[in-house]
């Protein structure tokens, strides 16, 4: 009985192996590229709890490689988008990344989201000479040349966000009694750490877990500690709850809150009646608002959206999306018609890009990290809206600077050139 | 002191939701002899029934009407359509099956609704009334305790003062004996879980306002500790269930708030071992403990 | 759920028949592993991933379909044991770059684990065993958290592996390593439920008090298997380490713990060709309802519709064939 278990194994594996031959027949000797596409894959949580949010970003990117593809690809080759869920599990990130690489024979990695998952893969992906670009999440990791040539970051790190938050803090509530919550990961203590290389320590600080959605103790303490103003390093669910159960307890203090928790359409829904609460909160960002209809990268986001997205609700996930989409599309008119994986990474490190981002990306042969700062926003009128000028700084002891240069417009077709 | 005070309100508060959830999973272990693992799941969906009732209509209370109502008619399904079928010979195939049908109603769920987190309202102010400083309940605290303190009542009359409840009992206990007397124990087993998931839902609409919001997985946290305290307190007593609830959810309030968030569930562990090897069939338990 | 002593227990095959047609288990080891050699030969690298996947899993299933299936003891927390043997794994394996060394520690270090909740499981019957181990499951991230200074919290660690000898890739290498310890796994638990140690742990499960009237040391039979189902979650933990080359705790949620108690029911629960069915099933029906979802075009549906096609395959298979999927081939053999 045994022999016919193995048999029955041996059958389904290869049932299985023939199943799924078909991607990626290359006519190059580069995976993933032929003369007349280019497949590229990624990972992310489209179900679960992770899954809120985050399910709309792939599909956003894939919308403007839709709308890039509709007007003949990028030197002849359309772009082809693999969305793998992996639930925010890091075991199942292992397995779907493989499956890109190994059998769909993917040319890279794209926009990967999360620090815990795509950790894991970092080791594989160097093996296999895969590129890793424009990784979703700002763990400080993705940013190290020597030891991983082929990982790239995308959102400005937690500590940089932290650095600029600290210094808007410091100058605007000045004698103010400083404190934070924060989770307790790498995105907790990376914030933490930026902010008080600004403000000096925090006067108390507290943490909370996702697998606990209760922060009543927490709020409590920093009742008790008459915390004037409160930073918050929290995912969207939690910066709702915080601010909420702030609000149960009859305590006021000015929330300032990491991008990564503070899209207010998000929260707002999350708070429901009692989104007004999130008037005046303040927090910052390194792409153009989704609110924003001036901004002539919202207009034509928009506009990919309604006819490639199936007009799906325009939030800050979609307008972040599409803005991995257009780097992605400038790294490839920059590494030209020969396109090789060594030839993109070579592409990004040159950088140069000027997009939809308001600072630089940091990309050099030394730095793979990705934006280098961000702007403050203020929630007015239920909507976040800049206030002052954009900041870059770095996850060191440099200071925190202003940034001057001059904002871009897209293209008139808005697909970038070489 | 003062901080003393706030967590205990804190996690009495959260401890009265674990109690109503762990009263369903102790209804259905009374009448069938299962942990329903898919308790959670369709509390879910009987509160998204409610957000959209409530969302056509604008009245809270239709759709937690709604919830109820579809909380009885799910339970009733699940029983006569899936869990009336799987063979019982081995009582893992029961916790297999309900683990099927929480992917099931996830998934389903995730296609009707999408998955973003979506708010629900509540009847009643969150803000809490303030003594000498001290934040202790809210409206919808007191709520939230009646609610929990009716069902109770409810259910403690219907088992010790009424036919139908002793009738329950008996087909759950000895069911070829209550079958011989004329006790149609398939109709208590599906009565059994009517109750068990109306319940269920009312526990849902109770705690998801509370969270981070309607979301197809947002009730797998609360399962866990739900669980915990129908164990803590012993499956067979809806009084232990009370209990086992306001212990984890003080529990939890004190360890977050002097020792950290992350401890939590440490405690939780030392609590239930703490516990379960002074009474390994917990606080309530009559059977006497095992030998060994 | 889970009176699993008030009810007698699964239709475990009927032992004259599995006597009969049985290859001793030497043999039928042999031919498992000249078939995975032939396999890791001929299936493309995805594949072979794919295949030490399943191998790592039937460590674990096997293990605990021992405890569960023949032993009557239901674990919600083989999730939480594995956990612990990936990282014994890992921080040996970073300190002093030894894969024996490394897999030898993840399975002492977990064994030791398995005796403290063995002891306290043996005390405890159905819901009340299933909620202390299910505490155990979701442990994991506390842990992690609490002590991150040695455990990184939800970061984890990476694990430093020397590259495989010669110029094998680094699948096939993956599955050799996982298969050699499934395989001497499944070799040592049919070696071991054939004798005296399987003889007592049925006899527990069916009938406590026959059994110790029979002399059997109820317990220590109890504790014992749960050791012996922790040892192999705790070699099962140190290869999945060994396949994705980093532990985080992320990778042991509370779902992998439940996913195991499905694989061996759903393959048929007392029986190390059920473990591997489960086994085979926790790799290939993820996989597949992926596949299906995709098909179906609709960004929306995707995750979500294979979540529904793995559970309604979980109800059918349970409905249709309540032995597990072992027993239906088993029926059809028989006619």
């Amino acid at each position: 009985m045994k022999r016919t278990t193995a048999s029955l194994l041996a059958v389904l594996l290869l049932a299985g192996a023939c199943d799924s031959s078909g991607g990626g027949s290359s006519s190059s000797d580069v995976p993933g590229v032929t003369d007349t596409e280019i497949t590229v894959g990624t990972h992310m949580p489209l179900t679960g709890p992770a899954a809120a949010g985050y399910s709309k970003i792939a599909p956003a990117t894939k919308a403007y490689f839709d709308f890039v593809n509709a007007a003949g690809g990028i030197n002849g080759r359309k772009i082809t988008y693999k969305v793998k869920d992996d639930g925010y599990n890091p075991a199942t990130t292992q397995q779907v990344v493989r499956e890109l690489v190994l059998q769909d024979k993917v040319f890279a990695i794209l926009n990967g989201l999360g620090t815990p998952t795509h950790s894991g893969v970092l080791d594989f992906l160097k093996t296999n000479k895969v590129p890793d670009l424009f990784v979703a999440s700002g763990s400080r990791s993705w940013n190290q040349p020597d030891k991983y040539p082929g990982t790239f970051g995308f959102n400005p790190d937690y500590t940089v966000e932290g650095k600029i938050l600290g210094t808007h803090v410091k100058d605007t509530y000045t004698g103010k009694k400083i404190c934070f919550l924060g989770q307790d990961d790498d995105f907790g203590k990376d914030s933490l750490a930026g902010i008080e290389k600004v403000v000096g320590a925090v006067a108390a600080k507290q943490t909370y877990v996702t697998s606990n959605p209760n922060v009543g103790p927490q709020m409590g303490a920093l009742k008790a500690a008459a915390c004037e103003v409160v930073v918050l390093a929290t995912v969207p669910g939690f910066t709702a709850l915080s601010i909420g159960t702030a609000a149960k307890i009859g305590f006021k203090p000015q929330f300032v809150v990491s991008n990564v928790g503070s899209d207010p359409a998000t929260v707002g829904k999350a708070l429901g009646q009692a989104a007004p609460l999130l008037e005046g909160v303040v927090s910052a960002n390194y792409l153009p608002l989704n609110t924003d209809d001036s901004s002539p990268w919202i207009q034509l986001f928009k506009k990919v959206n309604d006819q490639y997205n199936a007009g799906a609700e325009f939030d800050n996930n979609i307008v972040y999306g599409m803005s991995v989409g257009y780097l992605f599309v400038q790294s490839l008119q920059a590494a030209g018609k020969d396109l090789t994986r060594d030839g993109i990474i070579a592409a990004v490190q040159k950088n140069g890009f000027q997009g939809p981002g308001l600072v630089p990306l940091r990309f050099s042969d030394k730095d793979h990290s990705g934006y280098g700062g961000q702007q403050l926003t203020k929630v007015e009128g239920g909507k976040a809206v800049f206030i002052g000028q954009a900041y870059t700084t770095d996850d060191g002891d440099g200071a925190v600077q202003p940034y001057t240069g001059q904002a871009v417009t897209p293209p008139q077709n808005g697909i970038p050139t070489a | 002191m003062d901080r003393f005070v706030y967590l205990t309100f804190d996690g009495l508060s959260r401890g009265a939701v674990y109690a109503a959830f762990a009263l369903a999973l102790v209804l259905i272990w009374r009448a069938a002899r299962i942990v329903n693992f898919a308790q959670g799941a369709m509390a879910v969906a009987a509160v998204y029934v409610a957000y959209s009732v409530t969302d056509a209509t604008g009245s809270y209370w239709l759709g937690f009407v709604a919830a109820i109502v579809f909380g009885l008619l799910l339970g009733v399904a699940v029983e006569k359509t899936v869990m009336r079928f799987v063979d019982h010979s081995s009582p893992l195939n029961g916790v297999v099956v309900a683990l099927g049908l929480v992917l099931i109603v996830q998934g389903v769920l995730g296609i009707l609704f999408g998955n973003e987190y979506r708010p629900i309202e509540t009847p009643f102010r969150r803000d809490a009334f303030e003594v000498g400083g001290i934040a202790l309940l809210s409206r919808y605290d007191v709520f939230v305790f009646a609610a929990v303190g009716a069902v109770v009542v409810a259910l403690t009359l219907l088992f010790t003062r009424t036919a139908v409840g002793l009738r329950m009992r008996a087909a759950a206990f000895a069911p070829d004996v209550s079958r011989l007397l004329g006790v149609p124990v398939g109709g208590m087993l599906t009565l059994g879980w009517a109750l068990a998931a109306a319940v269920g839902s009312l526990a849902g609409m109770l705690v998801v306002p509370t969270e981070l919001g309607l979301h197809p997985t947002a009730m797998d946290v609360v399962f866990v500790s739900a669980f915990t305290a129908a164990v803590v307190g012993g499956l067979d007593s809806p009084i232990g269930a009370v209990t086992g609830g306001l212990v984890v959810g003080l529990l939890l309030s004190y360890v977050s708030g002097y020792l950290g968030a992350t401890v939590a569930p440490m405690a939780v562990l030392f609590l239930l071992v703490a516990v379960l090897l002074g009474r390994p069939g917990g606080l309530f338990s009559h059977s006497k403990a095992r030998l060994a | 759920m889970t009176d699993l002593r008030e009810k007698s227990v699964a239709p475990v095959v009927p032992e004259k028949v599995g006597r009969k047609r049985r290859i001793p288990p030497a043999v039928a080891i042999l031919l498992g592993a000249a078939l995975i050699l032939i396999l890791t030969y001929t299936l493309p690298p995805f594949r072979n991933y794919q295949l030490a996947t399943v191998g790592a899993y039937f460590t674990v299933t096997a293990g605990l379909t021992v405890l569960t299936g023949l032993n009557g003891q239901l674990s919600l927390g083989h999730g939480a044991l594995m956990a612990t043997g990936a990282y014994t794994f890992a921080l040996t394996q970073n300190r002093w770059l030894s894969m024996p060394l490394s897999v030898l520690a993840a399975i002492v270090v977990t064994t030791l684990a398995g005796v403290v909740i063995g002891l306290a499981a043996a005390r405890l019957r159905g819901p009340y065993l299933a909620g202390l181990t299910l505490a155990v499951a979701v442990v994991v991230p506390s842990v992690t958290s609490t002590f991150d200074t040695t455990f990184n919290s939800d970061m984890g660690l990476s694990i430093a592996l020397d590259p495989p000898p010669g110029t094998i890739p680094m699948e096939r290498w993956q599955a050799w390593l996982c298969w050699a310890g499934a395989l001497v796994t499944a070799f040592l638990l049919a070696t071991l439920t054939r004798g005296r140690f399987g003889r007592d742990i049925r006899a527990v499960r069916d009938d406590e008090t026959a059994a110790r009237l029979a002399g059997v040391h109820v317990a220590r039979t109890q504790v014992l298997a749960f050791v012996v189902s922790a040892a192999c979650a705790g070699l099962a933990g140190a290869l999945f380490a060994v396949l994705a080359q980093s532990v985080s705790p992320g990778a042991f949620p509370l779902t992998l713990s439940l996913f195991l108690v499905m694989a061996i029911v759903i393959g048929g629960l007392g029986r190390l060709v059920g473990a591997l069915l489960g086994a085979l099933l926790l790799v290939l029906l993820p996989a597949l309802a992926q596949t299906a979802g995709e098909r179906s075009g609709s960004q929306h549906l995707e995750g979500n519709l294979a979540l529904v096609i793995f559970g309604v395959v979980l109800v059918v298979v349970m409905l249709a064939a309540p032995g597990g999927l072992a027993s239906i081939r088993f029926t059809l053999r028989r006619k």
